[in-house]
């Protein structure tokens, strides 16, 4: 539980720390929350040389509301995403999330942009930002891009952030009308990490039929994602129980299912179904559906 | 008496260093010089060590110390188990594996460095060959004739086999009215996991030639004894302090290796050497706990009357043995019939060798197990006749007026009402009501369980005829010329709170506040002398010690008054800062009478000066404390997950000291049980490796896993201490696992479920639905 030594940087501005990032290369890592990376520095499976700590940097802290849009600082801890006044109006989804995100502690260090460039296949942050269709922004000494979710977790631990980039960033849409999120897990026992975790968004029409859909699930594969064939059966269609239930089945299509200790590649397959039924259910309850 | 304290719910005494953060353990000890100690630890279940070539782990900068087994090996004695039975193999166990690895994260090289960052750095660098063998790993098949054998000095991997035979069993294998229930019940294994992990810091003076440890131990008195002997120290030169301890659980009732060879270190360098267990470490290095087999019979009168128990014990010891390993599994036997006369008994246990870290006590240690087995039995043998639970249960009872009630399996029940329990359980949790509630929901489709458990307990150890190093326990009264009060113990609470409850028994003895009594523990130069804390022994052997020396200090201060105030000291009361007459006429205050002893000037003849009395207390036996619980649990038909919805606790631990105190144990204990009907287990895949060594994997209990727990008591005084206290350190752990089994069985019963192995995984109730469902 010792790791190895390491020089500790802690720059002031987001300008100083995409220097060093850059200075760096592959010998830094950056630190956020510390609550993923701390860990495995410990266990000695991570060993940078160099740590540039960006706590200090307070440009990356913020929550505010842009038009239709929600933007979110990357050191925006879980709990102040959890206790937002404006996202329980504007985006409940992400302080429903925020919620089940290990004990008090924990949501008090960690932070969401952290979480998400760790992009470990079994946290709860990328299911609710692929189910809402976000954007999470990317910057280094060259410039800043935009990268949709659905295209920034490559395979367990890797995104497509570059080795000088810096997340800053995560943009949502607000809540429309006629419009209701859920995010629903079931934890390991041990970890808190999700076997499965569902969110899910759907958008009604003035008929009542889905307008809009989007499925976000971790924990069941290699990585997080989008679940397009519960989408596709939703999509246009009245969301009576039958259908949902009917879409939900197809929860884990087109991934290769994890297995471990607590649940095996068959069971955690019927999970992603269960709880993929029952975020429907939710957001399609909270919409004003039936 | 005024100054009432027993039975008051005081907060205590430990609490606000403990909260604040500004209780010392360990860890927090700095000591100038003081160097740092790891190990490399072996990364097979079994192998032959062919090499250690550990060049560059010396040639780190700040590296002191290279140690291994061949250093050790004529240095330090092997490490101690103290368990005796009848043809017990007990294999030498080396502070530092010599020439072969038995499981995996046994220490084979030490390192000792400047810093721990350094000390952890060297580890890295120390090159190990190995020539693996196959490990033995499930100890069935490690009985059978062909099984590769953990030790090779031994003919097998059988290290004992203890019977216990009572009762006329051809007379009761001839009669055939009797129903047989027969159950294969596995009790998995667990990991202690104390928050605080093991620590240890040896300091050898090599001017006085003295050893001074301070070490995260249940048992200072006797690691320093152990120690003595193991580092070939004169014991009078050895001193052993448990500083704060942080958790224990049984895991540190021990003398381990790393203890061992930190005395050696700081031997051969003249430095403090300190060692702090990592997690990984504490998972795979530090005892753990359970792993039995249990095939179990139980003979039954049409009536629900159990007249027989027959019970097959595999005990998994692991590949060496710790203090108590091999006794462990022996006191299932002794307390398997549970709260029941059952008058014919047959157990036979085997222990066997596997490679994989030593089973010892933890929290319960044996009686979980026992109680686990009587438990689910009585619901099998319910569930047989088509009885409801609690009917069998009131059937099979003793009555209040048998006690104290001598038992086939050799032990004496002090005492108990079982039926008052489980009468006031059941009224707690709405027993009838919640059965209807089961019947309407049924009918929906949904599964709720109501388990039920009735348990006694053997706490209070012991008498030291049955105990391998002595079971009675020392006290002593010092009143200070300030009046002010100090007590020792050579009990060694951690986390327990017996500083609290022996200063209400000492200042209601001497009528003084609670606040000017202060207590000591867990220093061997400071108390002179101790057993531990361990068995829930500390409040009914220590405590007992303390009043009876606190009784002594009343006699001879009574004596002083009365010389003094010319009045018979048996006329004298202790109340309100005073000795005094019941009229109060005559009087003194209490500070005086301390004056009286210590300027000494008009002693009584042959009275001594100073004020200063010890007890050391045998108990002449155990003591039997006992519950009913009721858990009420809701399956997810869909998902097979098991909430846990209500938790019903009524415990009889004899008379209550601090109500406070109790309740902490208990809801401690509950936790710690239903986590291990839950969630815990410790797996070794069929590698010998470790698949749970992290707490990512390892599933402690979380406190939001849990309900609010409903928990009253009944107090049923023991005639075996003069306070008539039981104990109720492990009672919540050994009451709880069963009613959480009993619970979830019960959910699935009308499916045709009967039994299931915990924990109770969700994946294991979703399979065993998946079956059944076509039934329905
Ligand atoms: C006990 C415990 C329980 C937990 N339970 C859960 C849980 O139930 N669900 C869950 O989802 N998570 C859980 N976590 C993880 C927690 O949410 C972490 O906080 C989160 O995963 C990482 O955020 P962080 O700010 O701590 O990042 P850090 O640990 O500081 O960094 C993580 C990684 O991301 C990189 N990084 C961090 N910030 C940036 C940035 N702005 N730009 C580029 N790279 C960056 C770092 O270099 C590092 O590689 C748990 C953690 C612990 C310790």
């Amino acid at each position: 539980m010792i790791p190895e030594s390491f020089e500790y940087h802690a720059p002031q501005t987001l300008a100083e720390a995409s220097r060093l990032i850059a200075q760096f290369g592959q010998e830094g890592k950056i630190l956020a929350g510390g609550h993923s990376l701390l860990p495995l520095m410990k266990l000695r499976l991570a060993s940078p040389r160099h740590l540039v700590d960006i706590g200090r940097v307070a440009e990356l802290k913020y929550i505010r509301e842009d038009a239709d849009k929600i933007q979110i600082g990357a050191l925006t801890t879980h709990y102040q995403i959890e206790s937002s006044e404006l996202l329980k109006q504007k985006c409940p989804l992400l302080p429903e999330t925020a919620r089940e995100i290990g004990d008090v502690q924990v949501r008090n260090k960690g932070t969401l942009g952290g979480s998400l460039a760790h992009a470990d296949p079994a946290a709860d942050w990328p299911a609710a930002i692929l189910a809402l269709g976000g954007e999470v922004e990317a910057r280094s000494e060259s410039g800043s891009r935009w990268i949709p979710a659905q295209e920034f977790f490559v395979e367990m631990l890797t995104t497509t952030l570059q080795a000088d980039e810096i997340l800053t960033a995560i943009r949502v849409p607000a809540l429309p009308a006629h419009a209701g999120e859920a995010y629903v897990k079931f934890a390991q026992p041990a970890s808190g990490f999700a076997i499965v975790g569902a969110a899910a968004r759907v958008v009604l029409d003035d008929a009542g039929a889905v307008a809009e859909v989007g499925v976000g699930i971790t924990g069941v594969a290699a990585k997080p994602y989008r679940a397009a064939a519960v989408e596709g059966v939703l999509r246009g269609h009245s969301p009576t129980a039958k259908r949902i239930a009917e879409a939900a089945a197809h929860a884990a299509e087109g991934v290769e299912v994890n297995a471990d200790l607590y649940a095996s590649a068959e069971y955690r397959t019927h999970l992603a179904a269960v709880y993929t039924r029952r975020a429907l259910e939710k957001a399609v309850e909270r919409a004003g559906g039936k | 008496m005024s100054t009432k304290l027993l039975g008051e719910r005081i907060k205590r005494k430990e609490d606000p260093r403990l909260i604040q953060g500004r209780a010392h353990y360990v860890d927090d000890l700095k000591l100038d010089g003081m160097l740092y100690m790891s190990f490399v630890r072996s990364v097979y279940a079994y192998a032959r060590i062919k090499s250690i070539d550990a060049a560059a782990a010396k040639s780190l900068p700040g590296v002191l110390e290279v140690i291994t087994g061949a250093d050790i090996k004529d240095q330090l004695g092997l490490i101690p188990c103290a368990a005796g039975m009848e043809g017990l193999k007990i294999p030498k166990h080396y502070c530092l594996a010599v020439d072969t690895v038995r499981y995996v994260g046994e220490p084979v090289v030490a390192i000792v460095a400047k810093d721990r960052y350094t000390a952890r750095d060297a580890v890295d660098k120390v090159e190990i060959t190995y020539d693996p063998l196959t490990p033995v790993t499930d100890p069935e098949s490690a009985l059978g004739k062909d099984s590769p054998r953990v030790h090779e000095e031994f003919s097998d991997n059988l290290a004992f086999v203890a019977k216990l035979e009572a009762g006329d069993w051809k007379a009761l294998e001839a009669d055939s009215t009797l129903k047989i229930v027969k159950q294969r019940l596995i009790n998995q294994r667990l990991a202690p996991a104390s928050i605080e992990t093991r620590g240890v810091i040896a300091s050898y003076s090599l001017g006085e030639e003295t050893l001074t440890v301070w070490s995260s131990t249940q048992i200072p008195h006797l690691l320093k004894t152990q120690l003595a002997i193991l580092t070939r120290t004169d014991e009078s030169r050895v001193r052993v302090i448990a500083p704060e301890v942080g958790g224990a659980f049984g895991s540190k009732l021990n003398v381990y290796a790393e203890e061992g060879v930190a005395c050696y270190a700081s031997h051969r360098l003249g430095k403090p050497v300190k060692w702090i267990e990592g997690r990984r470490e504490n998972l795979l290095g530090t005892i753990h706990g359970r792993d039995q087999i249990n095939d179990l019979e139980l003979y039954v009168k049409p009536d629900g009357k159990v007249v027989g128990l027959k019970c097959n014990i595999i005990a998994d010891l692991g590949a060496y043995h710790q203090l108590l390993t091999p006794a462990i599994p022996t006191l299932t036997a002794l307390m398997i019939v549970g709260c029941y006369n059952i008058p014919n008994v047959w157990v036979e246990t085997k222990g066997v060798f596997t490679n994989k870290m030593a089973t010892d006590a933890y929290r319960g240690a044996g009686r979980p197990e026992a109680t686990y087995i009587i438990e689910r039995g009585m619901d099998l043998v319910a569930r047989e006749l088509n009885m409801d639970p609690v009917d069998v249960r009131m059937k099979n009872f003793p009555e209040p007026k048998d006690f104290p009630l001598a038992l086939p399996t050799g032990v004496t029940y002090d005492t108990a009402n079982y039926q008052k329990t489980l009468k006031k359980v059941l009224k707690l949790a709405h027993y009838p009501t919640l059965r209807k509630e089961q019947e309407r929901l049924r009918k929906k489709g949904k599964y709720l369980g109501i388990g039920l458990s009735t348990y006694v307990e053997i706490c209070a150890m012991g008498p030291s005829s049955r105990m391998p190093a002595g079971g009675w326990e020392f006290g002593m009264v010092r009143v200070e010329p300030t009046g002010k009060v100090t007590v020792y113990s050579g009990t060694s609470p951690h986390g327990q709170g017996e500083e609290t409850s022996f200063a209400q028994i000492t200042a209601e003895g001497l009528g003084i506040p609670f606040d000017d009594v202060t207590v000591y523990h867990g220093d061997t130069s400071v108390v002179q002398h101790g057993i531990g804390t361990f068995g829930s022994r500390t409040t009914a052997v220590g405590g007992t010690a303390v009043f009876r020396a606190t009784e002594r200090i009343r006699k001879k201060m009574a004596r002083l008054a009365a010389h003094r105030l010319g009045v018979k000291p048996g006329d004298l009361e202790f109340r309100d800062g005073k000795v005094e007459t019941s009229d109060g006429s005559k009087s003194m205050a209490f500070g005086d009478v301390v004056g009286e002893a210590y300027y000494a000037r008009q002693l009584p003849p042959g009275v001594e000066p100073g004020l200063t009395e010890q007890y050391v207390f045998e108990p002449a036996n155990y003591t039997f404390p006992f519950g009913a619980h009721v858990a009420v649990t809701e399956v997810d038909a869909e998902t097979g997950e098991i909430a846990l919805r209500n938790y019903y606790a009524v415990d009889d631990c004899g008379r209550i000291l601090n109500p406070l105190l109790v309740d902490g144990q208990i809801h401690g204990g509950l936790a710690q049980g239903i986590g291990q009907a839950l969630w815990e287990e410790l797996v070794y895949d069929e590698n010998g490796q470790v698949v749970t060594g992290s707490l990512m994997d390892y599933a402690l209990p979380k406190a939001h896993q849990f309900p609010w727990f409903d928990t009253q008591t009944t107090e049923t005084r023991t005639p075996v201490n003069p306070l008539g206290v039981k104990g109720v350190g492990e009672a919540g752990t050994i009451g709880s696992t069963p009613a959480i089994v009993n619970s979830v069985v019960d959910a699935l019963q009308h499916l045709g479920v009967r039994h299931i192995d915990m924990p109770l995984k969700p994946e294991k109730i979703w399979k065993i639905l998946k079956t059944v469902d076509g039934r329905q």
